[in-house]
């Protein structure tokens, strides 16, 4: 019981610690590297515990993100929505791929997502992005181990005490 | 028969991402956009949601406020002592600048009496701080932390010490965002102070550039010149410095000078900003004019276009 909440802490806390960082001021030479830690958060609950995060639950994240930094409402849901089908699909794969292999494959699904803003801003009519643009997938990739492993770590520890079978 | 959704996930468990609900989300995403694409009423919902979206500002600017805090609390004296004897010199300098602008005030003032213009040299201006928060690293914006309690309006323009750095888009209770002008979908009137040509000045999207795209080939600008608002458009009032030409070079199709600047306004430090209260000429066009010529009861039957008479 008490276990199951720290869960859902973790789980909650780890979202809402992605929106801060992902609103986070950084100096503005490095601003265009920050990468999309909203998703690979998201991206990271939805490969360990798919029965907690699905296309609803990531529609209804980015619609948050889009409320506190969009510019378009739904712009967010939509990139979110692609790359949560995405995991959900080739789940089985990704759980059990080595960590370079997974790095790669969250590469390219940041990669992905960037085509969808560069498409979602097109349609509205503004101007293309420059070409620094592309490197925020390039931080994700690196990242992506050490948030992999963090988040690991932390719901390891949760589960580590838990006497009764996991449930 | 419909095939059993398994909500429970198993390992290989699709039930989850079926292509179906997949088309049903983005098509409600994508309508969403459209809408608020359409009517913007994504404004109208953060102010609704200002109670949770104003909190969340405040929080992912703590950290930086932190870090400021710290760095104020343990920079060392003497480096405390140099920045004070720099800012008395430059306080100085300003005064004597102000001295010497008091003087050109009142003739200012003298000669527009003289054309009986109208005087808006008294602007009346109101405090806002940045709030330190990254919206969208490719969409250049700031936060303030005045907002529609503080009499922020959609609109007023925003200077620091140096020149002009954007306009208030969005207002919520006690938060607004601005626009900069490095915003590429941002652009402002402009003059060239010295030879007094007008164009208009676009964002680039990088924080120290803005371009000039269409100006003639004959026209008199050279690199160096400062630009300063039109006032034209009236939604910056005239005279306030925007930038100075970086280069000047042609366009692609030869037809048009195209030049960069720099804007002058300090629009990667954050610190405190002016926001102009008064606007020169409320937004959009003037009024129409009251009609001319003698007054209708007098003026007897209409003198233009006779009844069509006659006509089959």
């Amino acid at each position: 019981m008490n276990r199951s909440r720290a869960r859902a802490w973790l789980f909650a806390g780890s979202l809402a610690f992605a929106f801060v960082l992902q609103m986070m001021p950084l100096p503005q030479l490095i601003l265009p590297l920050k990468p999309y830690w909203v998703g690979l958060v998201l991206v990271y609950w939805a490969i360990e515990t798919p029965e907690r995060v699905g296309l609803g639950f990531a529609f209804m994240i980015g619609l948050a993100g889009d409320l506190l930094v969009g510019e378009l409402l739904g712009e967010q849901a939509l990139r979110l929505i692609v790359m949560i089908f995405i995991v959900l699909r080739f789940r089985a794969r990704l759980r059990f791929f080595p960590m370079w292999q997974q790095t790669l494959a969250v590469f390219a699904l940041l990669l992905n997502d960037r085509i969808v803003v560069m498409m979602v801003r097109g349609f509205s009519g503004e101007p293309m992005p420059p070409a620094v643009f592309w490197l925020s997938p390039l931080v994700g990739m690196i990242l992506w181990p050490f948030v992999f492993l963090l988040l690991d770590d932390l719901r390891g520890r949760l589960r580590v005490g838990d006497s009764s079978p996991r449930g | 028969m419909a095939i059993a959704r398994n909500d429970t996930a198993t390992l290989f468990a699709e039930g989850t991402a079926s292509t179906l609900r997949l088309i049903v989300y983005l098509a409600a995403a994508a309508l969403l956009m459209v809408l608020d694409h359409r009517s913007g009423y994504l404004q109208d919902l953060r102010r609704f949601a200002g109670a949770v979206v104003e909190p969340a500002y405040r929080v992912a600017a703590f950290p930086a406020d932190v870090a400021r805090a710290t760095r104020t609390a343990v920079v060392s004296q003497d480096r405390l002592a140099k920045e004070n004897r720099e800012l008395r010199d430059a306080l100085l300098l300003a005064q004597a600048k102000l001295n010497r602008l008091d003087a050109l005030v009142a003739q200012n003032a003298r000669l527009k009496d003289l054309l009986d213009a109208q005087n808006n040299l008294g602007l009346s201006v109101q405090l806002a701080r940045l709030v330190d928060v990254d919206l969208d690293p490719f969409r250049p914006r700031v936060v303030l932390n005045a907002g529609a309690n503080q009499g922020v309006t959609v609109g007023q323009p925003v200077i620091d010490a140096h020149g002009v750095m954007g306009q208030i888009v969005e207002v919520l209770a006690n938060t607004s965002v601005a626009m900069l002008i490095t915003d590429p979908t941002h652009a402002i009137p402009v003059t060239v102070e010295r030879s007094g040509l007008r164009t208009i000045a676009y964002g680039t999207g990088a924080i120290d550039q803005i371009k000039l795209p269409n100006i003639p080939i004959s026209a008199d600008v050279q690199v160096g010149d400062r630009l300063v608002t039109s006032g034209l458009g009236g939604r910056f009032p005239a005279g306030f410095p925007v930038g100075e030409i970086l280069s000047i070079s042609n366009d692609s199709s030869g037809m048009f000078a195209a030049a960069t600047a720099r804007p002058t306004a300090a629009l990667d430090r954050s610190g405190e900003v002016l926001l102009l209260r008064d606007q020169p000429q409320p937004y959009g066009a003037p009024a129409p004019v009251e009609e001319m010529g003698p007054p209708r009861d007098l003026a007897g039957s209409p003198p233009v276009a006779p009844a069509p008479r006659g006509s089959p």
